[in-house]
């Protein structure tokens, strides 16, 4: 069988990943076409129907399928256009992440001695401090935006790749590949890039999909502080933020938008376990 | 042991310098002037504003301010608040037992629940329970944490009306100052019982709702380190003795389970405080976790950077325990880096 194949038919026979997978493909389609599924403008600003609820209950209509908000706005428009704002985080979150901490992991754990000191004593700092008010603090010098709040989730989650590459690369550098291309005059750059680095991905993409999760919870967990997203965006958190005050009279616009967080976000940890399990060959039998 | 001891040390002080160092460069990169946030909209001399930046040690260069903030703090000055003008320490020891109360109680019903549940799972694998309590724990650790709180006030408060939404307290109550934990101190209070019953309904949804990502982990660990122990062939000498199911799965085999729970445990003082930030502003609970957001937004720098400072070291301290402990049980360890 092929890597591929194998792969596929070790992924395929988790139920859990395949509904992962279902539920983060669902949500990054309606990203993707979020301006031609959304029956209206997420800012527009319906005259009139404040706060209607949702077709299922009392006083709701088809009109505004999930009812609308406190100053008129349809509600699933907005949700469809937050899937994209929270895809978009969590992609974004991951890219400076992964990348950073890679390249810090295999620097770490190739190069050994004082530069990995120095980057492992690095990384217990950032872990030692509670990863949501590093987060506060970052956005607090940045200044409130989408991308700022990226920043300071993503610097957050860098220890994690850290340790992670760097514990692979320590294993597999030792390795009798390795060793021998280095005596065939393979430099540092060769042996960490085309030797190392393919061989430390399956764990590397495990981790990313996991810190799809904790981006998108984080920044929407700052979005909800108001520290995220400014108002009039649909970001998820933000748009719960706004909602509290309303939990009595119209507890949907609370309740839908955290419903989104945690759909997408157990959509991908499914898929990250499932990842781990089709990827970690000492568990194919 | 000794020798492990002293190497894990070794590590925790540069990581413990390494957070004064963080703590205070993030202050000094905060834009905005700490003075003239002091004096507020009215302004005030030139003459004046000196004065207060001399008052404060802001006009001397950095690294004497840091040598300062490193010199006070380790004899237990934490400066003091700029919107309150009072010690750090002082607030700081006033909220902490609140934050201290909430996240005991919540690891309290992580394991009370998670442990027994993960035990089952194990016992009665791929049956319909394990399934769905996987699915169930997955779920929990999925759990927008901002967000299960307002659906429990919105079921339990709203709705059922059974629970109070904000506080730790009736005020009616007036309960003596002796643990800082309510549930104890509640007790003592002239009302008794009736203050006590106060104090768990304020803290019975803020704990579950904290509890509830630890709770996940504790079942799902349980369920994995039992599995393996399950395997061992001591646990199938020891129904050959013929011993009972229940001591043979809960003697023999929960105890030597334990440890990889415990550890997992220990190394959730993080994940707590992380949690107690986001439920503390939920139910208005007056702990740490509210009090350095407030400070954030109120941009208190002593407060900031000294709150940092003091929930790391905790964290530090608390992993480092837990790392001993480890090591204790699991001399192999002690070798490894």
């Amino acid at each position: 069988m092929s890597g591929l194949k194998e792969f596929w038919y070790f992924f395929r026979q988790n139920r859990g990943a395949v509904a992962g997978l279902v539920l983060v493909t669902l949500f990054v389609l309606v990203a993707l076409f979020a301006p031609w599924i959304a029956p209206y403008d997420p800012a527009a600003i319906h005259d009139g129907v404040f706060s209607q609820p949702p077709f299922w209950a009392a006083g709701g209509s088809h009109q505004y399928w999930l009812g609308t908000d406190d100053v008129g706005r349809d509600v699933l428009s907005r949700l469809i256009y937050g899937a994209r704002i929270s895809m978009g985080v969590g992609f974004m979150v991951v890219i400076f992440s992964l990348s950073i901490g890679t390249l810090l992991g295999l620097l770490a754990g190739y190069a050994g001695g004082f530069v990995d000191k120095v980057i492992m004593r690095l990384t217990d700092i950032l872990m030692a401090l509670p990863s949501i008010l590093l987060a506060i603090v970052v956005v607090t010098i940045l200044g409130q935006s989408l991308t700022n709040a990226v920043i300071a989730v993503g610097v957050v989650v860098i220890p994690g790749f850290i340790r992670l590459v760097r514990a692979q690369v320590m294993i597999e550098k030792n390795r009798q590949y390795v060793v021998a291309s280095g005596s065939f005059g393979a430099g540092p750059g060769r042996q960490v890039f085309i030797n190392i680095l393919p061989n430390t991905l399956a764990p590397v993409i495990v981790q990313g999909t996991l810190g799809f999760s904790d981006g998108i919870l984080n920044v929407a967990a700052l979005g909800f502080l108001g520290l995220g997203a400014k108002p009039p965006t649909a970001e998820w958190g933000t748009m719960l933020a706004d909602a509290r005050a309303f939990i009595e009279s119209a507890p949907w616009l609370v309740t839908l938008p955290g419903l989104c967080i945690l759909v997408v976000v157990l959509g991908f940890n499914l898929l990250g376990d499932g990842l781990r399990d089709a990827l970690d060959p000492r568990l194919k039998k | 042991m000794i020798a492990y001891l002293f190497k894990r040390l070794a590590e925790i002080v540069p990581t413990l310098i390494g957070v004064t160092i963080i703590a205070f460069a993030l202050i000094r990169m905060i834009p905005g002037d700490p003075v003239l946030l002091l004096i507020g909209e009215r302004g005030a001399s030139p003459e004046v504003m000196a004065e207060m930046r001399a008052t404060y040690g802001l006009d001397k260069p950095l690294p004497v301010q840091y040598g300062v903030f490193v010199k006070n703090a380790a004899v237990g000055d934490f400066g003091e608040s700029i919107v309150s003008h009072r010690p750090v320490r002082e607030e700081f020891a006033e909220r902490f037992p609140a934050t201290l109360e909430l996240g005991i109680f919540a690891l309290v019903l992580a394991v009370l629940f998670g442990l027994p549940l993960g035990v089952l799972a194990a016992v009665k694998r791929n049956s319909i329970f394990d399934y769905s309590l996987m699915t169930t724990s997955l779920v929990g650790y999925s759990m927008p944490i901002f967000w299960w709180g307002l659906i429990l006030i919105l079921i339990f408060s709203v709705q059922l009306g059974w629970t109070p939404v904000s506080g730790r307290i009736d005020l009616a109550f007036d309960v003596p100052n002796w643990t800082g934990f309510y549930l104890i101190d509640s007790l003592r209070s002239p009302d008794g019982f009736a203050a006590f019953r106060s104090a768990f309904s304020h803290l019975v949804l803020p704990g579950i709702a904290l509890g509830t990502i630890p709770l996940a982990v504790v079942a799902r660990m349980t369920r994995s380190s039992m599995l393996e122990v399950l395997g061992e062939d001591y646990m199938r000498t020891a129904r050959a003795k013929g011993l009972s199911r229940g001591r043979v799965i809960f003697v023999h085999g929960l105890r030597n389970a334990l440890v990889p729970v415990i550890t997992v445990i220990g190394l959730m003082a993080g994940t707590i405080v992380t949690g107690a930030v986001l439920t503390e502003t939920i139910f208005s609970w007056p702990g740490i976790g509210r009090w350095l957001v407030d400070s954030v937004l109120q941009r208190d720098y002593p407060v900031i950077q000294s709150g940092i400072l003091l929930i790391s070291a905790i964290v530090i301290l608390v992993n480092f325990v837990v790392d001993l402990a480890y090591a204790w049980a699991n001399p192999r360890l002690r070798g490894a880096k």
